[in-house]
């Protein structure tokens, strides 16, 4: 229990005096996996329209494989991410191991199946509203598909958010490919790893703090912002 | 709202800082763990206006990285391992930098009475005999094949044991936790050990055989194996890390007004 005291206190020092160090691997960690974010969606979020509004041969073994890609193990993501990256991998010239953006590309791998399975899941039912009248309306399929995504925005933001979890608190695939370098790949969850290692409980509790403080103000951020749970039914 | 969601995708667009001058070494962890990289690398960027990147691994993934280029130099301690390397052709030379030593660190009660062991193998077949609890790195790093060595010494095959023999696969600290969490027996790098945090019950049973002594090389990465390594700025670190400057600092390095590291590169 000591410890836990210890942890909560420190993390309020912390925060308090805006330790240096703190607020530069905690901004590292919100650039990156905002960055993944961003990626994640742009690549989810039409794929699940379309997922929603096309009818192909392996529509549903697409949408089973994702749903079930929801639970790809992240130290396996990274592993292959590593090799990939490696400078005996297909892509090394490109020098992106142990840099921040390996680690995006993790993320943005473990987190697309997420957004759009999640996505996919609530366009569906919206899908079944508007199905009669989007095709009554002769509308085109990029229009359909646009308008799914532009009305269903409020439950799209939930899965972002839900992706924008998973990323945030990942550790095991960027500690592989970003290597947790000081100053360069040093991120929240990665601080934790090393400072468990040291021993340093109270400090690895405080940095977990505020990681869990991080995730639920950018979460109400959003909220506030999108004012979800404020107009009628949107 | 809008201007705001501007400037949020301009802070992520913009390239995640990176200087020029820079490159990246991969070392072990006990050398991180022992506080000493955070005394020479800003008196590095200082002389240098070089700021090296560490990438902080057991020594077998070190050695992995070098062989795969994608580090520039590398600095570990288990000289087998190293000379293999050299062998294959993926670092240019080994240079000596500095050595600290290990000890043996178990529970206060010292149930296998390694405090007054005649030498560090004596000190192990004591803690076979009793079949106490002891902790293994089993992660292929130095300080994991500098134990399996001591093992071989003392006439023991480490992969026979039975459970009192706990192989945990991961870093120097993760290994005193589970040392300390299960009042088992665990052989450690002394830096790690001074800087641990969580040290509960255990403490220092048994030090100072010669053969405990650790020797860190420094290897830079072989330029012609991997033309895009830069090894100019490793041979610059080199030179910095035998100069009497690194001299001053490594051997002047304390915790707790104990001196870890001995300086021991030789000029050529």
């Amino acid at each position: 229990m000591g410890e836990l005291w210890e942890g909560m206190r420190q993390a309020v020092w912390l925060v308090v005096t805006l330790d240096p160090d703190l607020v530069e691997i905690s901004l590292r960690s919100l650039r990156v996996t905002l960055s993944a974010l961003l990626i994640a969606s742009m690549i989810a979020l039409p794929l699940a329209a379309v997922l929603t509004v096309q009818r192909f041969r392996f529509r549903r073994l697409t949408v089973a494989t994702l749903n079930a890609l929801m639970g790809l193990p992240p130290v396996v993501v990274g592993l292959i991410v590593y090799i990939i990256l490696s400078r005996g991998g297909p892509l090394g010239v490109l020098g992106l191991l142990f840099t921040p953006w390996a680690m995006v590309i993790a993320q943005v791998v473990i987190i697309v199946p997420l957004i759009a399975s999640v996505a996919h899941q609530s366009l569906r039912e919206l899908w079944s509203e508007y199905h009669d009248l989007l095709i009554s309306l002769s509308t085109t399929k990029r229009q359909r598909i646009a308008a799914l995504l532009w009305d269903g925005r409020r439950a799209l933001l939930t899965a972002a958010l839900a992706g924008f979890g998973r990323a945030i608190g990942e550790v095991g695939a960027i500690m592989i490919v970003g290597g947790n370098i000081e100053h360069v790949t040093r991120v929240l969850t990665t601080a934790i790893v090393l400072e468990t290692g040291k021993g340093d409980f109270a400090l690895a509790l405080a940095l977990g703090f505020i990681l869990i403080a991080m995730a639920i103000v950018i979460n109400f951020a959003i909220h506030n912002l999108s004012r979800t749970e404020t107009e009628g039914r949107w | 709202m809008k201007k705001m969601m501007c400037g949020a995708v301009a802070w992520l667009a913009m390239a995640f800082g990176l200087n020029a001058a820079e490159m990246k070494m991969a070392v072990t962890t006990s050398f991180h763990n022992s506080g000493l990289s955070e005394v020479l690398l800003p008196a590095i960027k200082r002389d240098l206006g070089l700021e090296v990147h560490l990438l902080i691994v057991g020594t077998g993934q070190a050695l992995r990285l070098g062989a795969a280029g994608d580090v520039d130099a590398i600095l570990v301690h288990s000289r087998k391992a190293e000379e293999a390397f050299l062998a294959e052709g993926n670092g240019t030379y080994r240079r000596e930098i500095m050595y600290n030593d290990f000890v043996f660190v178990g529970p206060g009660s010292d149930q296998a009475g390694i405090r007054g062991a005649a030498n560090a193998v004596q000190a192990l077949r004591q803690i076979a005999g009793v079949k106490a609890p002891f902790v293994s790195r089993g992660d292929d790093s130095g300080t994991h094949k500098k134990e399996l060595s001591l093992w071989l010494e003392a006439g023991l095959q480490a992969d026979g044991f039975d459970s009192w023999y706990r192989a945990v696969g991961a870093g120097m600290g993760t290994a005193l936790n589970t040392a300390a969490a299960m009042d088992a027996y665990v052989m450690s790098d002394r830096a790690s050990w001074l800087n641990f945090g969580n040290k509960r019950g255990l403490e220092l049973l048994y030090a100072g055989d010669p053969v405990l002594f650790n020797q860190y090389a420094y290897i830079p990465v072989n330029p012609d194996k991997h033309g895009h390594v830069k090894h100019d700025m490793a041979i610059a670190l080199e030179g910095w890390l035998v100069s009497d400057t690194a001299k001053e600092l490594i051997n002047g390095y304390q915790i707790n007004g104990e001196g870890l590291f001995v300086f021991n590169a030789q000029p050529r």
